[in-house]
């Protein structure tokens, strides 16, 4: 995927553009008043932020311990390299099971394994029961958002949508209405499913169980009324202790949404009597990721999302154009990790504002890590060779004080000319969205001469 | 080597060099001198309901006063029979999908939030406040803490089986922000404060 290519259509509609970064900058705007009602809400990042980094310098150890104690509650463990063997593991689960049947609740994970087409080639039913993971189900689209899946429709496409999908009145577009008939649609789903995945918030090596976090209810309304529950999560989710789950709800739904908390903070560790319950503990790059001494910090990740409702770039873009299952400035850290090929414009994607690291309720170097992962890329050359060259000269310019005057001084006066047809033309890129400044009389370095001698060499 | 193996010996050499687990402060010096205030305003933010009782006898009236009309209503609690459904009876879970209003006991209230534990150590179905079309939970005022550190302490939120923090009633926001209380659970919370 090409980031730029693929804003370049979303931002085509100014309109939609326009809304669809009011409306992150609403959650964004929430997120900030929640956090500032909690006087140590930076005291609470920092403690999050350490026991995440005592986690990753520990990573074998927990994994070991939680499985230990997840088999004592009577939890089958599995453990997956990769995508494919995840998709297996789950695919034998559900065939023992003969299901024909499943609900899921959220899981990214999932969406990174692409479990859904697999399941389905071999005729399962799967049902995403997260009300904005059901509507870019039934659209055929993957999740713009983590938090938000659908945050990128319109209420007037999801009347659309449902109409043609699951009966609804057409034209219909009240919110209300349209949640009160995808709840009786997927009533009847969960009544009649013989299996339930979830993913996982928080794994806890203490005590062996998981944490799941919806508002909805949706992942207990599957686990608690099918046979088997299947809880699919990646192995950076793992935390120490119990106490530690008091540390990080705090600063999950207020980063996420501004809620205070989740309506449901659900604590899996036993099935119940008569029932399965699996954990598939699932590596697929993250190993490898940890051992990036410049870019492990990304496996703090909480999945918060606070990050893409701050974001300059991912409000005005949307998150299908990062063509990576966890989009924004995040995801533009994690996906050159896993493959740095398939996602080299990712890092790009940002203006380096540094926004991103200051909402981050788990304290990762996001803007520093952009950074990062640029120099990389332009080493590799994975850069287009117009920028290379344009880089190269400048790089020459800068290192040269009297090249630089020189340049400056013909730049302002260059900058007086009736320039137009030069700048807004097709071929000049720049020039689609920028204006030229008015040149100033002089450059910074004359005026500070002229008024400051003394101080001047 | 199965990927068991494989992975954790990955970690292993990738891991870096071992980092403090730092202690867990409480910030109980934050908390509010009036927890049933605090929690009351907090969880009626959330879209639930508070009244506050003198005992189980006034909470059934004020149950019955918030919910007149509700046909099959079962409760947890043993000191609240409702005369409703006999869930001991009832071997599938499915079978509750009838419910109208189901009554638990909370086991820990968190004021700053205004999450309150319930665990199956008090349900006999854990679907049971999933399923049911209204929820009403009892909680004792003395069972109030005011932040989630002091909750993971309390020997009530025992991680063992099954628990769950319900704060307010089931809701989604994923139809262009629009706040919907009932998305698939409960359509009301009622909080009952002994």
């Amino acid at each position: 995927m090409n980031h730029p290519e693929a804003a370049k259509k979303f931002v085509k509609d100014e309109q939609r553009t326009t809304w669809h970064d009011q409306s992150l900058w609403f959650v964004r705007t929430k997120r900030d008043k929640s956090s500032k009602s909690l006087p140590e809400w930076e005291e609470l990042r920092n403690m999050a932020s350490a026991i995440k980094a005592n986690v990753l310098s520990h990573l074998d150890e927990y994994l070991e311990e939680f499985e230990r104690n997840a088999q004592a509650n009577g939890v089958t463990v599995h453990w997956a390299k990769d995508a494919e063997e995840h998709n297996r593991i789950v695919h034998s689960i559900l065939a023992k099971h003969r299901v024909k049947r499943l609900v899921k609740s959220k899981s990214m994970l999932t969406e990174e394994c692409h479990l859904n087409p697999h399941l389905e080639q071999q005729g399962i039913e799967v049902i995403d029961t997260d009300l904005g993971e059901r509507i870019v189900q039934l659209a055929n689209e993957p999740p713009s958002h983590i938090v938000m899946p659908a945050i990128h429709k319109k209420k007037e496409e999801i009347g659309e949508l449902f109409a043609k999908t699951i009966g609804t009145e057409p034209g219909a577009k009240d919110p209300q209405y349209l949640t009160e008939a995808a709840r009786q649609h997927l009533r009847e789903k969960f009544l009649a499913a013989d299996a339930a995945i979830t993913g996982v918030n928080f794994a806890i090596a203490e005590t062996g169980g998981v944490v799941v976090c919806t508002n909805e209810g949706n992942a207990d309304m599957g686990v608690h009324l099918a046979p088997v529950h299947i809880a699919c999560m990646g192995m950076e989710k793992i935390i120490p202790k119990a106490e530690h789950l008091g540390v990080f709800l705090r600063l999950l739904a207020r980063s996420a949404t501004g809620q205070p908390i989740t309506t449901y903070s659900s604590h899996f560790h036993k099935p119940r009597a008569g029932t399965e319950m699996h954990i598939v503990i699932v590596d697929n790059g993250r190993s490898e990721h940890l051992g990036q001494e410049d870019f492990r910090r990304a496996l703090h990740c909480i999945r918060c999302g606070a990050c893409m409702n701050t974001c300059p770039i991912y409000r005005r873009s949307g998150g299908h154009s990062y063509g990576y299952t966890v989009p924004g400035p995040i995801g533009s850290i994690i996906a050159p990790a896993r493959n740095l090929k398939a996602n080299h414009t990712l890092p790009f994607a940002s203006t380096l504002c540094g926004s991103c690291s200051n909402v981050c309720p788990v304290k990762i170097d996001i803007h520093d890590q952009l950074y990062k992962w640029r120099q990389v890329i332009a080493k590799k050359k994975e850069v287009p060779l117009s920028k290379q060259l344009a880089m190269k000269v400048a790089g020459r310019v800068f290192a040269n004080p009297g090249l630089y005057r020189m340049l400056g001084k013909v730049g302002r006066k260059v900058l007086r000319l009736p320039l137009k047809p030069l700048i807004y033309n097709p071929l000049n890129t720049w020039g689609k969205a920028r204006d030229l400044p008015e040149a100033p009389k002089q450059s910074f370095r004359e005026w500070y001469l002229e008024n400051y001698p003394k101080n001047g060499k | 080597m199965g990927s068991r193996e494989q992975i954790l010996a990955r970690v292993k050499k990738n891991k870096p060099e071992g980092m403090p687990l730092p202690s867990v402060k409480f910030f109980e010096e934050y908390a509010s001198e009036n927890l049933v205030q605090a929690f009351s305003e907090v969880l009626e933010g959330v879209g639930g309901k508070v009244v506050s009782v003198s005992g189980y006898a006034e909470a059934k009236q004020q149950i019955l006063g918030c919910y007149p009309d509700k046909k099959n209503v079962g409760s947890s609690i043993p000191e609240l029979e409702m005369g409703g459904l006999t869930l001991d009876a009832i071997d599938d879970p499915h079978a509750l999908h009838q419910l109208d209003l189901m009554l638990v006991k909370g086991e820990v209230g968190v004021a700053e939030n205004g999450a309150i534990w319930v665990s199956e150590n008090s349900l006999s179905h854990r679907v049971s406040p999933f399923i049911t079309e209204h929820l009403a939970i009892v909680l004792e005022k003395e069972k109030l803490v005011w932040n989630m550190h002091q909750a993971y302490s309390r020997e009530e939120v025992c991680l063992e089986g099954y628990g769950v923090f319900i704060a307010g009633p089931s809701k989604t926001a994923d139809i262009e922000q629009s706040l919907v209380i009932g998305a698939h659970g409960p359509r009301s919370l009622l909080v009952v404060l002994i």
